[in-house]
């Protein structure tokens, strides 16, 4: 691992998001609902050098993630891979991946979307492109770049 | 291959499910007429939901479904029902597919139309949904383009007024460009067509800010209204929209064999002089609005 990355310290169990692009871990930790008292120990280190330029880093004890909560972060930080840590030891890597089909994550930016009018139903959205990411929503058919993402996380 | 669909955006159509829409359209042009008799749709009854006034949507939609022996369940007038109390879309809409086969749908939030399909088991046509699609207006103006020109594929088509804002041209845009066509846009360059339209298409549009630049070229000239809401001087939209004003004068400069299209209703963006010229097709283009309906709605029923 970087020698940089040693600066933060190990964790015994719990996950270690990777490779998040630059001054979006913050975000990151928004789109997990994770503030306040959580519990947990979360550590971050921001502007870290790696083999491919600048990196943040988070590292969250004692909690896991589903796989919603993953596709949650591809949304905003499409580079990341998320490692699981059990007793000190990297037992899986997951590189996120953007859903084809992105259901209840974020809300459609159209205030005129039939899904932002109290209707019984979930946001959807198809990816359209990963990279520039794009997304189209299901019912208004509008499209959203990643900056409308990150600021439409539910 | 059409029964039990919803028609909520022209994009989930293929290009043979279109022609097959066209292939009967075509059949139904003497009965939507009035000049050969198919009852075909008795004892089907199709309702129209407009939470929008619509006049001719929802009329050609009721002529489509009388001339087929059809009946009609109207909530033209949503502050009437339940709506007012605050009922969901939703719910509304699981009501109303329980009282009919077919349920057209014209609503002011986009997307309106795809939840409408989702909550009801019958067929369900988007007639608009704010400034969402149109399927059935992109499939009438298409149809007018193959029976008064006789193909789409090859043509030059002029897309001519405000579009930017116009949801006619958009959905029409991505549409003609699947089938072929080679799209011209024609634009004052405060009104152009938004990028995520101009991404879907396959073959890039060419741009021109002159009327002129294609009027002897152009096969199909596709005019839309330029609203005078989206000028903040009155002379400024007095001037801008007069240069894509289709006169008598610019008709004699286009090809004998071009059409001139417009969804209506026009205001001043051809002038009364123009009807009568061979060119015109707008009325007969608004005709062709009931054997698509037609069609559409046999199709959708099972029953051709």
């Amino acid at each position: 691992m970087d020698e940089q990355v040693l600066k933060v310290q190990k964790i015994k169990n719990g996950i270690v998001i990777d490779h998040i692009p630059c001054g979006l871990a913050l975000k990151v930790l928004k789109i997990l609902g994770i503030e306040g008292d959580i519990g947990s120990t979360v550590t971050m280190a921001m502007h870290v050098r790696s083999k491919m330029g600048w990196k943040d880093v988070v590292k969250i004890e004692d909690r896991y993630l589903d796989d919603r909560e993953i596709d949650k972060i591809a949304l905003i930080a499409p580079t990341a891979t998320v490692n699981v840590i059990r007793n000190y030891q990297v037992i899986k890597k997951h590189h996120v991946n953007v859903p084809e089909k992105i259901k209840g994550i974020v809300r459609c930016i159209n205030p005129k979307c039939i899904t932002n009018q109290n209707e019984p139903v979930e946001p959807e959205f198809y990816l359209v492109s990963k990279n520039p990411l794009v997304i189209r929503c299901k019912y208004c058919e509008r499209e959203m770049n990643a900056q409308e993402i990150a600021n439409n996380i539910i | 291959m059409l029964k039990g669909r919803d028609i909520v955006s022209i994009s989930d159509l293929s290009i043979e499910e279109i022609e097959r829409i066209f292939e009967v359209a075509r059949k139904m042009v003497p009965v939507a007429r009035g000049e050969m008799k198919n009852e075909n749709l008795r004892g089907h009854i199709l309702a129209n939901l407009f939470f929008e006034p619509s006049t001719r949507t929802r009329l050609s939609f009721e002529t489509a479904m009388l001339r087929l022996g059809g009946s009609i369940l109207d909530f033209s007038n949503p502050s009437a029902t339940s709506i007012a109390k605050g009922e969901t879309l939703a719910d509304t809409v699981r009501m109303v597919d329980s009282y009919s086969d077919v349920i057209v749908i014209r609503h002011p939030y986009e997307g309106a139309a795809r939840l409408a399909a989702e909550f009801a088991e019958n067929p369900v046509i988007n007639a608009g949904d704010g400034a969402g699609q149109h399927p059935t207006q992109t499939l009438l103006d298409m149809f007018t383009m193959v029976e008064e020109v006789g193909r789409i594929n090859g043509l030059n088509i002029a897309l001519i007024g405000d579009l930017k804002y116009g949801r006619t041209a958009h959905s029409l845009a991505i549409a003609l460009d699947r089938m072929g066509a080679k799209i011209h846009l024609v634009s004052p360059p405060t009104l152009t067509m938004p990028t995520h339209i101009l991404r879907r298409m396959n073959q890039k549009p060419a741009v021109h800010e002159k009327l002129e630049d294609i009027v002897d070229l152009a096969d199909v000239f596709y005019v839309t209204r330029i609203q005078k809401e989206r000028f903040p001087d009155p002379t400024e939209y007095i001037r801008v929209a007069g240069s894509y004003k289709i006169t008598g004068k610019v008709v004699e400069k286009m090809k004998d064999s071009a059409i001139i299209m417009h969804p209506l209703p026009r205001v001043d963006e051809i002038s009364p002089e123009v009807d009568n010229m061979p060119q015109a097709r707008y009325f007969k283009q608004a005709f062709y609005g009931i054997p698509i309906r037609m069609a559409l709605l046999s199709l959708v029923l099972g029953v051709e």
